[in-house]
């Protein structure tokens, strides 16, 4: 039997009539697996999608990455603390690292970002990643675009390897890349490529002085050299006193203020819908809409005002047709 | 041929400290228990601070709540610690004080206590234990993060070699490693990694601001420092664990410090013997596994303990009584002056057998200090150490489940007769006054309102520049404010605003899973569960209050985890409201909340109460700890679905336990299918 008695409509109308406290019953929903709960998830995903709410969604969606051990949580610390102060409320959606054995996941990460628990503008909900090591737990893309509704913040904390960069950058707004000072990340980065994600670039530890410094001063050089100098790269220190944070608040907020949010979010709608697709349907499924890339050109000519229950249907009826050719 | 050696010694040797480690609710009634004790033939005194006084907050802060005067006394300024020591003369009395993070600060009123005696500082002996890095490791009353916490300990060890030449200002401690899990291997070579971080930490601040010769002094601290070893009931190897910690100490001291006098390298120990074999069930048997322990510390004369502190029979049903602790004190008695133990050279001396464990464990601990090295030092480790302990524990705890290892009346011998030890009224406890932290929250405002207030502040911002200045001493300043007047919890705030706070990593994450048949049973029950749930079975394990000792909580969440749940574990020190705000926004299915320090009485409550007001009064909270029988009904009359003391310990029922609860809370049907 399911217990699921959520009822996603209402939820998306508490969401929409900014009512932050119904971010724990969202949450608990996205994540229900049962056929009643993915009824409820698709009614309130329709009830807070642009078509519903006249526009998109307006909360500003942040990607946090970087590798384990390199202070994302105090920084999200500094963070959170700096955008309350500016009086704007956050959901943190923080996909733990830890794959899941056996299973089961231990999820830590929550106590490191130290908040006021009084505070009812603050949502922390921590997540196993899939089973990939990295990568996004299946319930975050939903969670972001439903949040995003009520919260003028929402951060994606993920651990940055492999392929959680890029799987941020597609539900983000804006990626911040944390990078540690004095370790081969410098390096790892212009060798992989992954100089494409950051929208910001953050080092971390600038107490520690002169090594915050090269590591600022070598990623600058290697922007250049990748033709993308106007990615800014910040030093923060989160350890007492803090510093840089205000500074970086500010990035963020300039970088979502160029951007072309429809375009943006059009985007991350059209890769939820094939990461859910994926998710469902498996290698099998994507061979049938021709692989993955080929399913991203599809979904880039489908019509704008999809929203993603109706994504979804699309590209299972694409592959039912592909499947039937084939049969 | 080189002399025989002689059989006996020329006259006995004398005994060592003979402690108890005492302390409770306030000043006034510890006092009462220390010249108790001292009639009784005890010659040392050994403090327990209750949790406030440990981790420096006010009786009165929110974290304080239920804590204060609990697992020690309540010292909030030095008035308190006049009346601790009213009547011991100082001069003359060793005194140990476990305190750790707020160390400067309780030995400046020590010292400004003795000043209002007209003792002078430089006759005081006695112990801070000051040690850190075990705190992060196992014992959890830290404040501050690691480097300003190092330059602390550098800074009490530097006033205390040029000011209180007698004074132990460090006894690092591999006491708590082994109640975290260590192996003696791990033992030896994490409380060793410990000792040399220090060091090198007391070099640095040397190099800074030199006043004596540097050679000299480092000679000086070398043989200042001391430690704190645990032993267990495998006597032998505990007593060969202990040998290859002064082979190994010696050689440090040699070849890293360049210490020439013998006497420097020698190492000093004290020691509480175990606790974590302790067992509720059939607690009687206690007393044998304590007399044994304490033959590990005393038995070689070459590796004889300096102080001995034991436990007492009761310890894992609750607070001792006076007549538990004297039971305690006569068990180092008969052994210090009735046996024949003191009357011989060391008694392994060429004993091939001992030689050679001694020489398995130095190796083995040699290796291990080098991967500390290989990631920085001790302090640098810490995640590295805590999750191997956490990893240690884990594989002890399969080793008891499995009756590999065998605890007699637990998991094996376990039929009894009813024990009249505990039939009593109080069962055989100490019960702490509730009123205590009411008084004591009324004294400290009292003594706040009639102390010299702008002496006070002007103190404080004194401390405040000097703890910004890297580079100045903070032992001076920290003084003036005791004598001053400000209480603990204003000490330790201004360090906190300078310094910033901490959080120790749990170390759970890394642990492995336990490959067995029991949990993979386990794992398809939670499987079916979550399925009816429509997600993962999801669980809290919470530590309210000011309690640290987190071993427990975190072989439960590893369990947890390896049973199949999603397991939001936070670590240490959290508030009702923090726990209740957990439960809420990371939607579990049920809590666990495990308190060791005796405020169960006020914390379970105040969690079901903070649960309410987040409206998810309907998720149901188990309860894990020392927690005596006559509390336990109270607590599920308030709404605890279920308690578990030290003699549940089969984790694996636990846990079967707590995914029926979750199923019948939520109409699933959990009797596993035919």
């Amino acid at each position: 039997m399911s217990r699921t008695k959520a009822d996603g409509r209402l939820l998306g109308a508490r969401l929409r009539n900014h009512d932050l406290l119904a971010a724990p019953a969202v949450l608990n929903l996205l994540e229900s697996r049962s056929p009643a709960a993915s009824l409820q998830t698709g009614a309130l995903l329709k009830a807070v999608s642009p078509a519903a709410l006249g526009s998109e969604a307006p909360g500003h969606v942040v990607g946090v990455t970087g590798p384990p051990g390199v202070g994302k949580s105090s920084l999200l610390s500094r963070l959170v603390t700096q955008w309350r102060s500016r009086d704007r409320s956050v959901a943190v959606l923080a996909v733990d690292p830890t794959s899941r054995r056996s299973g089961g996941a231990l999820l830590g990460d929550r106590a490191r970002i130290d908040v006021d628990p009084s505070d009812r503008q603050v949502f922390i909900r921590s997540t196993a990643a899939g089973d990939r090591l990295g990568g996004l737990a299946p319930a975050t893309r939903a969670a972001a675009a439903a949040l995003a509704v009520a919260f003028d913040v929402v951060v994606i904390e993920t651990v940055g390897v492999g392929q959680a960069e890029t799987e941020v950058a597609d539900v983000a707004d804006t990626v911040a890349v944390v990078v540690q000072p004095a370790s081969g990340d410098v390096l790892q980065f212009l060798k992989a490529g992954i100089m494409e994600v950051p929208d910001v670039l953050v080092v971390p530890k600038a107490d520690l002085g002169r090594i915050a410094t090269r590591a600022v001063s070598d990623l600058r050089a290697a922007l250049r050299s990748l033709g993308t100098a106007g990615t800014p790269v910040l030093a923060v220190s989160s350890a007492a006193p803090p510093s840089g944070i205000d500074e970086l608040v500010d990035a963020l907020d300039a970088h979502r203020q160029q951007l072309d949010l429809p375009a943006v979010r059009l985007r991350a709608r059209r890769m939820h819908a094939l990461a859910d697709f994926a998710a469902e349907r498996g290698e099998r499924g994507l061979r049938a809409l021709g692989g993955r890339r080929e399913a991203e050109r599809w979904l880039a000519e489908q019509d704008p005002g999809l929203d993603l229950p109706g994504l979804l249907a699309a590209l299972e009826s694409r592959a039912s047709e592909a499947e039937a050719a084939a049969g | 041929m080189p002399d025989k050696p002689s059989a006996r010694l020329p006259e006995r040797d004398r005994p060592w400290l003979i402690r108890t480690y005492a302390g409770h609710s306030d000043a006034k009634r510890s006092n009462e228990l220390y010249r108790r004790n001292l009639e009784k033939g005890q010659t040392g005194l050994s403090v327990a601070f209750d949790l406030p006084t440990q981790t420096g907050y006010e009786p009165d802060h929110e974290l304080a709540r239920g804590e204060v005067g609990k697992v020690g006394v309540s010292i909030a300024h030095k008035g308190d610690m006049l009346t601790l020591l009213d009547g011991i003369p100082l001069d003359q009395m060793n005194t140990s004080m476990t305190i750790n993070a707020t160390a400067a600060w309780l030995l400046a009123l020590y010292i400004v206590a003795a000043e209002e005696q007209a003792v002078a500082q430089e006759s005081l002996q006695g112990t801070t234990q000051n040690d850190i890095l075990k705190e992060y490791l196992s014992r959890g009353t830290y404040a501050f993060p690691p480097r300003p916490s190092m330059r602390l300990i550098a800074d009490t060890i530097l006033y205390t070699v040029r000011h209180v030449p007698k004074w132990n200002p460090i006894n690092i401690c591999s006491y708590h490693l082994q109640e975290a899990g260590a192996t003696p291997v791990q033992e030896i070579a994490y409380a060793l990694s410990n000792a040399i971080a220090v060091l090198d930490a007391v070099r640095d601040r040397v190099g800074r601001a030199p006043q004596d010769s540097e050679e000299e002094l480092m000679d000086k601290v070398f043989g200042r420092i001391s430690f704190f070893v645990n032993a267990g009931v495998r006597f032998i190897e505990e007593h060969a664990k202990l040998r290859a910690m002064a082979l190994l100490w010696d050689e440090i001291g040699r070849e890293r410090y360049g210490v020439q006098d013998d006497k420097h390298r020698r190492f000093r120990y004290g020691v509480q013997v175990n606790s974590l074999g302790l067992t509720e069930a059939q607690s009687e048997n206690n007393v044998y596994r304590i007399t044994l322990e304490a033959l590990a510390v005393t038995l070689g004369r070459d590796a004889r303990a300096r102080a001995i502190q034991l436990p007492a029979w009761n310890e894992a049903l609750g607070l001792p009584r006076p007549w538990d602790q004297q039971w305690s004190i006569r068990l180092q008695q008969i052994l210090a002056y009735e046996t024949d133990l003191l009357e011989y050279p060391d008694v392994f001396e060429g004993s091939k057998v001992m030689d050679g464990l001694v020489a398995e464990l130095a190796e083995g601990a040699r290796e291990e200090m080098q991967r500390v090295a290989e990631l920085g030092g001790a302090v640098d480790a810490v995640d590295y150490m805590k999750a191997a302990l956490v990893e240690s524990h884990r594989e002890r705890w399969r080793r008891i489940e499995s009756g590999e290892r065998v605890v007699v009346g637990m998991n094996r011998f376990t039929s009894t007769e009813p024990s009249p030890l505990t039939a009593d009224a109080d069962g055989g406890i100490l019960l702490v006054d509730p009123q205590v932290e009411a008084e004591q929250i009324a004294a400290v405002g009292r003594w706040r309102a009639e102390r010299d207030e702008a002496a006070v502040d002007a103190a404080l911002q004194e401390l405040a520049s000097v703890a910004h200045d890297e580079s100045a001493d903070i032992m001076p300043a920290t003084i003036a404010a005791a004598r001053a007047g400000a209480t603990t919890g204003e000490w330790a705030q201004t360090l906190r605003d300078v310094f910033g706070e901490y959080r120790a990593p749990t170390g759970v994450g890394e642990a492995a899973a336990v490959p067995s048949e029991e949990v993979a049973a386990l794992r398809e029950e939670v499987e079916r569960v979550s399925e009816a749930l429509g997600r993962r079975l999801k669980f809290l394990v919470g530590k309210p209050g000011l309690d640290g000792h987190s071993n427990g909580a975190e072989q439960i969440a590893v369990r947890a985890r390896d049973a199949g749940m999603d397991v939001v574990y936070e670590g240490i020190r959290l508030t009702p409201s923090q726990i209740a705000t957990s439960a809420a926004q990371e939607g579990v299915h049920v809590v666990g909340l495990s308190i060791l320090s005796g405020s169960h009485r006020e914390l379970i409550p105040a969690v079901l109460e903070a649960l309410r007001d987040e409206g998810v009064e309907d998720v149901p909270v188990v309860v894990g700890g020392i927690i005596p029988d006559a509390d336990a009904d109270a607590m599920r009359e308030a709404g605890v679905a279920a308690i578990y003391t030290p003699k549940d310990w089969n984790l694996n029922q636990m846990m079967r336990d707590i995914v029926a609860l979750v199923g019948e809370r939520h109409g699933i049907d959990t009797a596993a299918p035919a």
